[in-house]
């Protein structure tokens, strides 16, 4: 089995294009275990903040929220409808405005 | 730019910790960039504390979206493994992969599905290549007007020796039946919320028996870090990165075309040149994006870097050719006025990053604009003015570092 997939990697290599090298030793791979950060950020403002920190974090950490450019209020409405509607974000409609409302005065310089 | 509205990471520690989401510790201090992005917020905090990963910039911690730093780009054409960017679409990724259960489906329109072990992969023919991995959305942040989605400057890419098995080889092997029309891509990670649409992407038949298109187990000699793909990623050497499916578990050829979310509705472009359009603009045709465009980089002058008069000043950087390889690269120091062409680096192929320098002396004292173009083997040259378009996509204008002569 070994001789004869060394065999197909000579002839495969003749009749290759410039563009690709064989590879040499074959590579071992190893098992990988590893936790990846959660970030602990939350959402600054207090009161304000209760509507974004409580639906939103489920599914992705604040920092992207709070890098993005300021950005109008339909815009903002526009994000939120698409992570309820195509990413299925179980976020009540009666929390909608509180957090479209926190987010409009985000951003920006 | 002002950052007044913006808190401090380290205001949040304490509160974070009180609601119990502070379960993977960060460091009390920490450094940060400021990235040039019009109108801001400009500051980013670099980050150590991804598994595999050097100093990056955070983007974003879940689903991590880490950003390669261009002082990178500066040490060569590879780009090395634990500096390589990171983007994820959904939270649920798993931090276990197992070299001896781990299984590659290949099935649908095929005579004969498979499922194979890393072991049968490493058993067939290896490829290798050198190819640019680059983000649809990277320099987002740069697109005037702004556009939501990751905030990128120019670190949504990096270049790598990737080692691999060829795609042809295993649908070959599975047999594709006829009328075959396209062949879609499925990794491990999965939405958080069920009725989310997973992340698949898919490419034409023709294209994904090309020879070209890789799966590979190796990026620069080495497995793959987790968070690019462990153990398997597709690698479409010249088109964008959202086809470059990480840990790759499903392969479904398709009798029709592909419906799915992530191909029909996202990562569509304008249907126009540069996928451009308007602000504003709508009712615009749309297709899915494709393949790369032109670009280049200077890398070892900094936007604000001060030189002096007079005196022979090396101006070095990287350039691709998108779907090509590179043919020249020409610098301006006077804005683009007048051009002058660099001497190119070793060639590592057609969808590798090339390196690229001259010397310049630079007569008077005062601001200058260095502008860096290439024009890859197909005759393509970057553009001199800014696409635009919602998504923030495919950036390819002729970048300027504005820098100072004392």
């Amino acid at each position: 089995m070994r001789g004869r997939s060394l065999a197909l990697v000579i002839a495969i290599g003749a009749a290759a294009a410039p563009l690709w090298a064989l590879a040499q030793a074959p590579p071992q791979l190893k098992s990988v275990n590893f936790d990846l950060p959660v970030g602990d950020r939350m959402f600054p403002g207090d009161a304000a903040a209760d509507a974004i920190n409580n639906n939103c974090l489920a599914c992705h950490s604040a920092g992207m929220v709070l890098t993005q450019p300021r950005l109008s209020r339909a815009e903002w409405q526009a994000e939120v409808d698409k992570m309820r509607n195509t990413y299925k974000a179980p976020v009540a409609a009666e929390d909608v405005p509180a957090i479209v409302d926190y987010l409009a005065k985000l951003g920006g310089t | 730019m002002a950052m007044g509205r913006m808190p401090s990471r380290r205001s949040f520690l304490g509160q974070a910790g009180a609601v119990g989401l502070g379960l993977v510790a960060a460091p009390a201090w920490a450094e940060t960039i400021k990235l040039p992005l019009n109108g801001g917020p400009q500051e980013r905090e670099i980050t150590t504390g991804f598994p595999q990963k050097g100093a990056m910039i955070l983007q974003r911690t879940r689903p991590p979206l880490l950003e390669t730093p261009m002082e990178v780009f500066d040490r060569g054409i590879f780009t090395p493994n634990d500096r390589f960017y990171v983007r994820w679409h959904w939270a649920v990724i798993p931090g276990e992969v197992d070299v001896a259960t781990f299984k590659l489906a290949v099935r649908g329109h095929v005579e004969r599905p498979l499922s194979l072990s890393l072991a049968e992969l490493l058993a067939m023919p290896r490829v290798e290549l050198a190819a640019v991995n680059q983000c649809s959305g990277n320099s987002r942040g740069l697109f005037q007007p702004r556009v939501p989605g990751g905030q990128w400057d120019h670190g949504a890419m990096g270049n790598a020796k990737w080692t691999g098995v060829r795609l042809k080889e295993v649908l070959d092997r599975a047999g594709v039946k006829a009328g075959a029309v396209a062949v879609r891509f499925n990794g491990l990670d999965e939405p958080v919320v069920d009725g989310a649409p997973d992340f698949m992407k898919s490419l034409a038949v023709d294209h994904a028996r090309d020879g070209e298109v890789m799966i590979a187990f190796a990026m620069n000699g080495e497995q793959l870090p987790l968070m690019n793909g462990f153990p398997l990623r597709l690698v479409v050497p010249g088109w964008y990165s959202t086809y470059w499916v990480k840990m790759l578990s499903d392969i479904e050829v398709l009798g029709a075309p592909d419906q799915n979310y992530w191909m029909a509705t996202a990562y569509r472009i304008p249907d126009t040149p540069h996928a451009s359009v308007k602000p504003g603009e709508t009712g615009f045709k749309t297709v899915p994006i494709n393949r790369m465009v032109p670009r280049s980089f200077i890398t070892n002058l900094a936007a604000g870097a001060v030189v002096h008069a007079a005196a022979p000043t090396p101006v070095r950087g990287i350039a691709f050719g998108g779907d090509a390889g590179v043919a020249k690269v020409d610098l301006s120091t006077d804005g683009g006025k007048t051009w002058q062409p660099a001497r190119l680096g070793a060639d590592a192929g057609k969808y590798s990053f090339r390196q690229w320098e001259t010397t310049v002396t630079l007569a008077g004292r005062g601001s200058r604009a260095l502008m860096a173009r290439c024009t890859n083997s197909a005759g393509v040259a970057q553009p001199d003015t800014a696409n635009w378009n919602p998504g923030g996509f495919m950036r390819n204008v002729v970048e300027t570092t504005p820098i100072t002569v004392s």
